[in-house]
């Protein structure tokens, strides 16, 4: 049985042209690559033969090391590259670097990037797949659809299913992402924070609910996920304090008990504990938090599988 | 589409596996430590029923495994769609089993050489052994079953197809050319 290629998009940089179906079959075979994670031999052939090229324009460890991990586990070569040590910080443009990284014949890229729309500008020049793995404040599908997946293992689907996205939201790729992925999928979403911290534009989120009261995000909900505040938000004005944050949005232990009563609580991390999510909270038998980043790994040898295996 | 022969009849069938369960007894001197694990689609069928016939043979139940090989296969840079990744499920621990792979038809020998890789990552069998209902020859690999229901010359322009009752409602084996193939 094959997936038929007329449906298959060529990049994942945000879920536009991705239908329902494929993003099923997308998690669906990241059940399989679960299954070999749990093997002895935690590798696969599938990409054998193929080059990854993990491109990272701004600092992550955890989404560069998933992400290697993954192509490696698929057994494709991965070769890196950090902004840092590049013939960017000689003031080379992307589009460049590009070009000279496809020279070298690379299969695929992984692009992290601080300006929203770089992964879109890779894409055009690459000629090969590029996944985004965070452009700015726009997209950040692989999170998205790890968190989906967590809270699709959870409850064995996402049809009918809340997911409370609490923190600022303004700024956050990963909310964003979610937005866009959950309720394809079937979920609603429910998008809570101070008002300052909450996107203007409600139309840019059309699958989304918008609140400023956290109890109302939460009640009905099956998933919370907190989204780490950046501390430079309180010098921008947009927060009085951390400490009145702290007390109106903290996903903690009381407004967790107003959630329905399996209500599992998410975090795209890093956390700042205590702050955007309690130390009780984020330990204590509610949390998936360490389940997410086991499932990166899986999620995205399916991202890999999906957009390298096949001809067009 | 009708097919230009059809090659096992149900009863045929039946025997053809009947006799493999007693070959696969008398050649591992019992049925203790064995396994019986299919490939996708319809070896898992044919391991299930062999292991049925083992059981009523030796008094022993034989586990049985599902593998799917879509991630071992060495065309798949090469295939034009993305195929579908399924289930495989081997609840049991391969170190020291004699383990029978169990497949429809036999060709070129590239399934088998990837469900052996599959296989030898899942763990460390004692032996490894192949059982199919048709070996129908053009092999691209220096690979043989150990049990065979049928031999059937074929040329490569024709299509052996394979029908069971638990995947298309009827046990049947028939020979199609390769253009009336559905």
């Amino acid at each position: 049985m094959t997936v038929a290629s007329s449906t298959r998009p060529r990049h994942l940089l945000d879920f536009h042209g991705w239908t329902p179906e494929r993003l099923t079959a997308l998690l669906d075979n990241a059940d399989t690559m679960a299954q070999v994670l749990d093997r002895p031999v935690k590798k696969v052939p599938a990409l054998q033969g193929l080059t990854v090229c993990t491109a990272f324009f701004e600092n992550s460890t955890r989404t560069r090391v998933s992400f290697e991990l993954a192509a490696r586990r698929m057994s494709a070569d991965v070769v890196s590259f950090a902004a840092g040590a590049s013939s960017l910080s000689k003031g080379e443009s992307l589009r460049d670097t590009m070009e000279v990284l496809t020279a070298y014949k690379v299969d695929a890229y992984v692009v992290r990037h601080p300006a929203a729309g770089a992964a879109h500008l890779a894409a055009r020049y690459s000629g090969k797949p590029v996944i985004n793995a965070g452009d700015g404040r726009r997209a950040h599908p692989t999170q998205a659809l790890l968190d989906a997946y967590t809270v699709r293992q959870e409850f064995g689907s996402l049809e009918g299913k809340t997911v409370a996205i609490i923190g600022d939201v303004r700024h956050s790729r990963v909310a964003r992402s979610n937005a866009e992925l959950l309720p394809k999928l079937g979920a609603k979403v429910v998008l809570c924070g101070p008002a300052t911290l909450l996107p203007a534009d409600l139309a840019a989120l059309p699958g989304a609910t918008l609140t400023t009261d956290p109890h109302e995000a939460v009640r009905g909900a099956h998933a919370v996920m907190a989204l780490r505040l950046q501390q430079e938000r309180m010098s921008a004005g947009y927060l009085a304090s951390l400490q009145e944050y702290a007390d109106h949005y903290q996903v903690n232990e009381p407004l967790m008990r107003e959630a329905e009563s399996g209500a599992i609580v998410l975090h795209p991390g890093p956390m700042n504990r205590d702050l955007e999510i309690s130390s009780d909270v984020a330990d204590g038998p509610r949390s998936r938090i360490v389940a997410q980043v086991e499932n990166g790994q899986a999620v995205r040898m399916s991202v890999l599988y999906h957009l390298l295996v096949g001809r067009e | 589409m009708t097919p230009k022969a059809t090659i096992l009849t149900a009863d045929e069938v039946r025997r053809a596996l009947t006799r493999i369960a007693h070959e696969i007894v008398e050649r591992n001197k019992g049925a203790q430590n064995l396994a019986l694990i299919g490939i996708h689609t319809r070896g898992i069928p044919l391991a299930e029923r062999l292991a049925q016939k083992l059981s009523e043979l030796e008094g022993v139940q034989v586990p049985t495994g599902r593998l799917d090989i879509t991630l071992y296969r060495d065309d798949l840079s090469e295939v034009a769609h993305q195929p579908i990744i399924r289930e495989t499920q081997v609840p049991f621990d391969l170190a020291r089993r004699r383990v029978v792979l169990v497949d429809d038809v036999l060709y070129t020998g590239r399934t088998v050489r990837a469900a052996l890789d599959a296989l030898i990552d899942l763990g460390r069998p004692e032996s490894i052994q192949l059982a199919v209902l048709v070996d129908r020859g053009h092999r691209e690999l220096p690979i043989r079953a150990d049990y065979v229901g049928k031999n059937l010359p074929t040329a490569r322009s024709e299509v052996v197809k394979v029908k069971l009752a638990e995947t298309d409602g009827v046990d049947v084996v028939e020979l199609h050319d390769l253009e009336t193939r559905r």
